[in-house]
């Protein structure tokens, strides 16, 4: 056993000490660097004007209410479509459906889903709904495609808020005889209710930062109008950011900061809830 | 009664077994939408030229149908990404597992998640606006948009999902193997790297491959940074398109529909979409083969 | 005067750890002497594990452990002089009580005490190999297969692969938790035996619930309850004769 190599195995261990530790700080920094950076460009530029204007040529009267009436109408739609198909496949696949092949099947599927590019959906709902179904670019055509990109996080989630139900609830149930329905609506949806709940918040905090789809299907740039109804035109905050800074004047970049700072106001306030309600039920569930 | 009750949970059933199959369409969907406008797309263009051929210039004069330009923007940018996001990754996975006292982890952990969340549109404005100037500082000759900078900022992007998943991994490497290592006098990076590490490294290793998946598959971060240019190209100084750039910025133009530029899109994303395929098919079969290593 | 020093392998004062704010052990002083084997005998809960591992200082992976008194091994307090655990713990050789070989081959298991100290030449490892798998009494067993994964092993053999890979480093002592709980009758015959044999090269220290265990191997044994080391003395005494009611309750029976 010589000992110069004994010497570097514990040289090893300190020295990887302080690299963890570098990279752990690098990775925070950089978060707050980014952070920090957005702040420095665009909290100056957030006042009322910037949150009721409409686009416009010039940054200074450009502001974000068409995006923002666009991501909720968008939100809203994409909502209605996906949460009842995701939570009753959820449902379906934790409850009747663990034992045959066809569920293992489903299973795989959407396991391949989550991990498609976000574009390829938009080439899907471009194709679909957009020209075959005729619904043109449009907020139904937008919400359906978002709907399909987000449906595997509401399946996940619900599964697993479902799983975390003891085995012990069911069976009492139906100790009673209430029949397989009865027992979900009953006593399963009720207790993974939290959990089913954190599902969706993340997934709409995932639809909120979607672009990439969204210029497929034709969300526009310029939408000088509130959509009023589900086929109409519309825009979305991520585009409209997206929109200013590809744009080379200053107050654009200025106009795109100010945009991001609200973009993940809505983002982090939707997680962060998600985390608290996720804390909470977990106790309930576990205590 | 009973008999009007079975009915009515059967037609439930129905109900929640259709929903269930709209995942299995949306799959096929996607199969069939890519592949038709693709074999169009072949009648007009042969397979050699698309897959040899070192241009893309689809709306220019000139026409070329080369997909190695926007492939090789997709795989510098990616490339980049990985070779951040893996060492850095695994490294804060090993730490958090075996070094970091559980205060630091649950400070940790959350701040690393918020990486994950931030919207892809803002990493994009953080790439152009922040790094790229930055790095013109540092290395004279940086074009404007390029390759490195969106790459660097990919693969912040993704360190939350192998330090995760990774940490997961590790996690469920039982207790008494660690035991087993510290007594015999193995220290902290011995235990980690030659017995923790090897022991979840089917764990790592999915981890990895879902990570170069999701950069392959990004939008807006190359899309705002990267440039729309294609180019064939290894250098990461200089501007290059991915094939997600292009097909976003196809859709914003004007292609008539159903012209062979416009079916370039699907050539392009069916390339696209058999990368990510294969590459998740492969984490599957992964995660299945070696979960039960321990019984 | 009893000279105590260089007399005794392993040395404890007045030893007491606490886990937070509970106490598990209490002014645990106990003297054991070389090649010697000793049994930790009691009920569950009373503290022989935690005692064990407080010499090969496993204790330090669990949080919130603090200790008090002297712990010394050939006269070194290990708590209180102790610069390098790792080093240290290489001297000190741990069985466990659920056999947890490495995924990896039996050659590399054990061999993984020598390389993680610098061995690298192939015939210094083989060698260690050979001779540690000899003692433990499964060469024959396995010496065609050394390439194949431990896991393939019955629990009696992976058992005594985590015997010869404690043993390949030449540790000088022998900790052993309940080494043969988890094995059929015939591995933990097996398992007695090598105890046996192995004492004249280790001193060993074996925690077992199992007293007819204890009565078979040992040459001393110490009965633990509630964190106390109440008696300590020749087995055959303790076994026929104890001083303590305690004592004689728990080895007839009459609790634990």
């Amino acid at each position: 056993m010589n000992r110069r190599s004994l010497l570097s195995a514990n040289a090893k261990d300190k020295i990887f000490n302080v690299f963890a530790i570098l990279c752990t700080g690098l990775s925070l920094l950089i978060l707050v660097v980014l952070i920090g950076d957005i702040l420095y460009k665009g909290l100056a530029r957030i006042n009322w004007s910037f949150f009721f204007n409409l686009p416009s040529r010039f940054p200074e009267q450009s502001g974000i209410y068409t995006a923002l009436a666009g991501m909720f109408s968008l939100l809203l739609f994409t909502l209605l479509i996906a949460l009842p198909i995701g939570i009753m496949s959820g449902i379906y696949l934790q409850e009747y459906g663990t034992k045959n092949k066809l569920a293992k099947f489903i299973e795989i599927n959407i396991s391949n889903l989550a991990g498609v590019p976000s574009v390829i959906y938009g080439i899907l709902g471009l194709t679909l709904f957009v020209r075959t179904a005729g619904l043109g670019n449009s907020i139904l055509s937008a919400a359906l495609t978002l709907a399909l990109l987000i449906m595997p996080v509401i399946i996940v989630s619900t599964r697993e808020a479902i799983k975390a139900v003891p085995n012990s609830l069911r069976e009492a149930s139906f100790g009673m005889g209430a029949t397989r329905w009865q027992t979900i609506s009953r006593v399963i949806i009720p207790a993974s209710f939290g959990g089913i709940l954190t599902g969706i918040i993340l997934s709409i905090s995932r639809a909120i930062g979607e672009t990439a789809p969204l210029i497929v299907v034709g969300a526009l740039a310029y939408v000088p109008f509130i959509p009023e109804g589900p086929m109409d035109q519309f825009t979305s905050l991520p585009i409209q950011i997206y929109n200013w800074t590809s744009r080379p004047q200053q107050g654009f970049v200025t106009n795109a900061a100010a945009g991001i700072i609200i973009l993940l106001v809505f983002t982090f306030l939707l997680n962060g809830i998600a985390i608290y309600l996720r804390n909470r039920w977990y106790k309930k569930t576990t205590a | 009664m009973a008999i009007i009750k079975l009915k009515s949970e059967r037609v439930i059933e129905f109900i929640m077994l259709l929903c269930s199959l709209v995942s299995v369409l949306t799959t096929i969907g996607i199969i069939l939408v890519l592949s038709v406008d693709t074999i169009k797309f072949f009648k007009d263009v042969s397979i050699i030229d698309f897959v040899t051929d070192t241009q893309w210039t689809p709306l220019f004069e000139d026409k070329h149908f080369g997909i190695l330009p926007l492939l090789s923007g997709t795989l510098l940018t990616t490339f980049i990404a990985t070779l951040v996001a893996v060492p850095v990754g695994i490294t804060i996975a090993v730490y958090l597992n075996e070094y970091a006292s559980k205060k630091f982890t649950a400070v940790v952990k959350p701040l690393l998640e918020v990486l994950a969340a931030i919207p892809t549109v803002v990493y994009g404005f953080f790439a152009l606006q922040f790094v790229t100037p930055l790095l013109q500082k540092l290395i004279p000759g940086l074009a404007g948009f390029n390759a490195l900078s969106p790459g660097l900022v990919m693969g912040v992007m993704i360190i939350p999902y192998i330090t995760s998943l990774s940490e997961d991994a590790l996690r469920a490497v039982p207790n008494s193997l660690r035991e087993a290592s510290y007594g015999l006098g193995a220290n902290r990076f011995q235990t980690a790297f030659k017995v923790m590490v090897p022991a979840a490294n089917s764990g790592i290793i999915v981890s990895v491959i879902l990570a170069i998946s999701r950069a392959l598959g990004e939008t807006m971060i190359v899309a705002i940074a990267a440039g729309q240019q294609p180019k064939l190209t290894f250098n990461p100084l200089e501007s290059v398109e991915t094939i997600t750039t292009y097909i976003v910025q196809v859709s914003m133009g004007d292609v008539p529909r159903d012209s062979l530029e416009y079916r370039t899109i699907f050539a392009a994303g069916i390339t696209l979409f058999l990368f990510t395929f294969l590459l998740n098919n492969i984490s599957f079969w992964i995660r299945k083969k070696y979960s039960q290593r321990y019984e | 005067m009893e000279n105590e020093f260089g007399l005794y392998k392993l040395m404890t004062k007045d030893f007491s750890l606490f886990y937070g704010p509970k106490q598990a052990l209490k002014s645990v002083s106990i003297k054991i002497s070389a090649n010697t084997v000793t049994a930790f005998i009691g009920p569950s809960g009373c503290g022989k594990s935690t005692f064990l591992r407080s010499f090969n200082r496993m204790n330090d992976l669990i949080p919130n452990v603090t200790i008090k008194g002297e712990l010394m091994i050939d006269d070194v307090d290990i708590y209180k002089n102790m610069i390098d655990v790792y080093a240290y713990r290489k001297k000190i050789g741990m069985v466990f009580q659920r056999p947890n070989p490495f995924p990896k081959t039996i050659f590399e298991n054990v061999a993984f005490g020598l390389r993680i100290n610098g061995e690298k030449s192939k015939q210094v490892l083989q060698e260690a190999v050979e001779t540690a798998l000899h003692q433990a009494a499964l060469w024959d067993e396995v010496k065609d297969n050394l390439n194949k994964s431990a896991m393939a092993l019955s629990g009696g053999q992976q058992q005594r692969l985590c015997i010869a890979r404690a043993i390949a480093v030449k540790p000088s002592v022998l900790l052993m938790d309940e080494p043969a709980s988890a094995l059929d009758p015939i591995s933990t015959a097996k398992i007695e035996q090598l105890i046996y044999e192995l004492k004249s090269i280790y001193t060993i220290v074996i925690v077992t619930h199992n007293m007819q265990q204890a009565a078979r191997v040992s040459d001393k044994t110490g009965f633990f309850y509630l964190g106390e080391l109440i008696e300590y003395d020749n087995t055959d005494k303790i076994f026929t004769n104890p001083a303590k009611d305690a004592t004689q309750n728990y080895i007839t029976g009459r609790f634990g």
